[in-house]
């Protein structure tokens, strides 16, 4: 199967045949940096190579279309309940620059005890099954293809299935996980002693599988009261995860640190996250960063978010990341929709490719605050190591409640989370391994008696059995399904229509979820406002509507506020009338009419606009301008009112008038079009002249009803007005 | 507990360390805190290993849960999982997934705990 960039990609296709497929390679993937990368009109510094396919940053149309990516490994965050619908999204995020597809887990999968098998839908993140993982790896196998860049795999080993996921992943080709003992013990309240003895197999199943490894520490600054105080801490579980995991066997490049910066404007962030940034890679240096952008504090307004979210990217920029991990900026609100994965990526790949070579213009300062603060918060670090020994090691530290307490340590505010050694989940579930003990398979942990059957199988305990299913992938036994009722196929089957009629629906996450989002101000406070929001949005027509977002813009004058709701219809796309693309004539062609008839105009920005960039780009022969036909342009400046246009043309004989106007406010750019139009036909011009007119808020169907000929919106190009100009005086002509 | 920060006294014997040493001495802190665990890791098994021996060998993650249950009441846990069913193959002189699906069949238990000696030791 290989995707055309004009169709959709086939769902049901990557479901055929899942039980015989077998993932094209494993183990995690970095982007080839390019130093000196040469695109359009730049050299990047910190760029890797770039895509075969993918969609520019919406201005990349001033600069010929480049589509620089950045060095660092982007991960963005699919997981909307339906792993069918978040293949579609994985393919728009690698399209924009993702290249590590993390999926979520349903809520509670961490205390399921043992492996989910099937589809079954998932609150809040997906069930991670193996049917599943293998649909989406593949999916994601024919995406690289597409977008001619690897694209890493990513999902969870943590809760009381640790080992078990650990396998299935190695099989199914995943890349990343997240994998940290103190996760299980201080938010999932597992047993510590099972979540460590279940961590050492599962760690050393991804050493085998090359499974890059992200912690958990970033959580403690989630859930601290006041997260900040907390770094000295966070660098102690980083060390911990780190230290335990290149212990059990697993290289430093795949042992990634997850994290945050601290805080959030409208606390000094900077000035707070920078040091802490600073003392992390100078205590990890042989270790991998995966930067995180802060969600804490995030609220339901996807603005406030992204802003955070360009200052930890400067963070990354000052210090370093291997992996830049993005937020979805509607986060606070809901489950992330499609448009806001994308947005969160390209919010990456714009900061970062705006920041290429930060370093050649500044530098972090090695006096004074910066590097006193960074000390301290080593020396915090080491004397909470001390004092953990000191208590009696990890195990009583967990029970006396020295994680996440928000007091910057030594200081303590009695708030830590605190577990018990013979408590939480699975506790009494650890066997001690007799003297016969044996695990006939490749990358188990731990004492294993392999000797007593055959000497020279210790360092290959699978050959006992000839080759477990590492060894031999035909060995997995893959379930299809085990709901009849909460599976893939039938949900597919409820939104088939969409799939194979010529009808459309609105869409936020699931196919046919039918959402519309839109955006209001009403003029009152704002509960008044939310209320009045809601039956704005009944009104309307829209089912299940709800307030996501509303902002204070005085308490008396008004509130910005946003609206969800659902449409119940579809549309049929064959009932469509869609306006042609304009035409445009070869350059030749239009040259040629030209030279044959010479042609005049007069231009101008019009009115109260000092705005001339737009109208020079489609006249000027730089800019690939209609000069270049042989056109001959008068240019009249700025803010001309239209009467002098108006007159320039009748005195130079000109054949067409174009005007330019961004200003919009109170529709003046259609006003002044008018205007044009019935001055030319007072003074008797108008059979004889062309007018167009463009600008930015242009809709042409509109300003051909204020009475001119054409008009030219965003995007339009000097060969679109040349076009247009040859073909009007065609029709003229043979109109006479 | 509760505490007011005594950094500054308590750093008195971290200051005069260089910038190199105090990394050395962060690194074998942490080394030496999580030894105890690798120690507890490599000696003890669970029931998520086990399943995920059995995972290995080439058994479902359903047919894997049965087993290590059965393992697990008898006692067997010590001996492991994918052992029980090894033992179980070679004495049969049958394939390992065959002496799986025995066991879970409900099969051959009392055979495998005569093989064991009854369990733990």
């Amino acid at each position: 199967m290989k995707l055309d960039m004009n169709e959709k990609i086939n769902v049901k296709e990557i479901l055929n045949d899942l039980e015989n497929y077998r993932p094209k390679r494993r183990g995690w993937v970095w982007r080839e940096e390019v130093p000196g990368l040469k695109m359009g009109p730049f050299e990047f510094k910190n760029c890797s190579a770039p895509l075969k396919n993918s969609v520019p940053l919406p201005s990349a149309k001033y600069f010929g279309d480049i589509d620089p990516q950045p060095e660092y490994t982007i991960t963005t965050e699919i997981a909307s309940g339906r792993f069918e619908d978040d293949i579609r999204r994985m393919r728009m995020a690698a399209w924009h620059g993702a290249d590590h597809i993390m999926v979520i887990r349903t809520a509670g999968q961490s205390h399921f005890d043992g492996l989910i098998e099937g589809t079954p839908q998932g609150i809040g993140g997906i069930p991670i099954t193996r049917k599943q993982v293998r649909a989406q790896r593949k999916a994601l196998d024919f995406i690289e293809e597409e977008v001619g860049r690897d694209i890493n795999y990513h999902s969870y080993i943590s809760g009381v299935a640790g080992p078990e996921i650990a396998v299935m992943f190695a099989e199914e080709g995943v890349n990343g996980a997240h994998q940290d003992p103190q996760y299980n013990v201080l938010y999932r309240n597992i047993n510590m002693v099972r979540s460590f003895v279940d961590a050492a197999e599962s760690k050393k199943i991804m050493t085998w599988a090359d499974i890059a490894q992200i912690d958990g520490a970033h959580n403690a600054n989630a859930t601290a009261r006041e997260a900040w105080k907390v770094m000295p801490e966070l660098m102690v579980q980083h060390a911990l995860n780190s230290i335990f995991s290149v212990k059990v066997g697993m290289k430093k490049s795949n042992i990634c640190l997850s994290t945050v910066p601290p805080t959030a404007p409208p606390a000094p962030c900077l000035h707070i996250d920078l040091p802490y940034a600073v003392a992390l890679r100078d205590l990890f240096s042989e270790y991998k960063m995966r930067a995180q952008m802060n969600t804490k504090y995030m609220e339901s307004s996807t603005r406030e978010a992204t802003v955070t979210h360009v200052l930890n990217l400067l963070i990354s920029r000052l210090t370093s990341a291997d992996i830049q991990s993005t937020i979805t900026p509607d986060e606070g609100r809901n489950v992330p929709w499609h448009i806001y994965n994308v947005e969160a990526c390209d919010t990456a790949k714009q900061a970062l490719v705006g920041m290429d070579a930060l370093l050649d213009l500044v530098e972090l300062k090695t006096e004074g605050y910066l590097p006193e603060k960074v000390r301290e918060l080593k020396e915090r670090a080491v004397l909470f190591m001390e004092e953990i020994l000191e208590d009696g090691g990890y195990f009583k530290s967990v029970e006396d409640a020295f994680f996440v307490d928000s007091g910057s340590y030594p200081e303590r505010n009695g708030d830590g989370i605190g577990r018990k050694i013979n408590g939480g989940i699975g506790v009494g579930s650890i066997f001690e391994r007799d003297e016969d003990y044996l695990a006939p398979v490749t990358a188990h942990y731990g004492y294993n008696n392999v000797a007593q059957y055959d000497e020279y199988c210790v360092d290959n305990p699978a050959e006992l059995i000839g080759g477990g299913t590492f060894e031999e992938p035909d060995k997995i036994i893959y379930i299809d399904e085990l709901d009849e009722m909460d599976n893939v196929n039938v949900r597919m089957e409820e939104t088939k229509e969409l799939r194979e009629k010529n009808i459309v629906k609105p869409e936020v996450e699931w196919l046919g979820d039918g959402v519309v989002q839109f955006d209001l101000f009403l003029p009152v406070s704002k509960r008044v406002a939310e209320a009045a929001a809601l039956e704005i949005g009944k009104k309307m027509g829209l089912e299940e509507v709800e307030v996501i977002h509303r902002e204070i813009m005085h308490p008396a004058e008004g509130t910005r506020v946003q609206v969800k709701g659902k449409v119940g219809f579809s549309i049929d796309l064959d009932s469509l009338v869609i306006p042609p693309e304009p035409e445009i004539m070869s350059d030749d062609e239009i040259r040629e009419d030209i030279e044959n008839n010479p042609f005049k105009i007069v231009c101008a920005t019009v009115g109260e606009d000092e705005h001339s960039v737009g109208l020079r780009e489609i006249i000027d022969i730089k800019h690939g301008g209609i000069e270049k036909y042989g056109i001959e342009c008068h240019y009249l400046g700025t803010s001309v009112p239209v009467e002098k246009l108006v007159d320039a043309a009748i005195e130079t004989n000109a054949d067409a008038i174009l005007a330019s106007t961004i200003i919009s406010h109170d529709d003046i750019h259609y006003k002044n079009m008018k205007r044009i139009h019935e001055l030319c036909v007072e003074k008797g011009i108008r059979d004889k002249i062309i007018i167009a007119c463009g600008g930015t808020q242009v809709t042409p169907e509109i300003a051909v009803k204020q009475g001119v000929d054409a008009g030219f919106g965003r995007g339009s190009k000097g060969v679109h007005v040349a076009t247009f100009f040859v073909k009007k005086r065609r029709e003229m002509l043979n109109e006479n | 507990m509760k505490r007011q920060d005594d950094f500054n006294k308590r750093r008195d014997h971290l200051k005069n360390l260089s910038d190199e040493e105090l990394k050395d001495r962060f690194w074998q802190l942490a080394e030496k805190i999580v030894e105890p665990m690798l120690e507890l890791a490599h000696k003890n098994t669970s029931p998520s290993i086990e399943r995920s021996v059995l995972l290995r060998m080439g058994f479902s993650s359903i047919e894997a849960q049965t087993i290590v249950k059965g393992v697990m009441d008898r006692g067997l846990m010590p001996k492991g999982a994918g052992h029980v069913v090894y033992k179980l193959a070679l004495k049969k002189d049958i394939p390992v997934r065959d002496a799986g699906l025995k066991l879970l069949n409900g099969e051959c238990w009392d055979e495998v705990q005569t093989l064991f000696e009854g369990g733990t030791k």
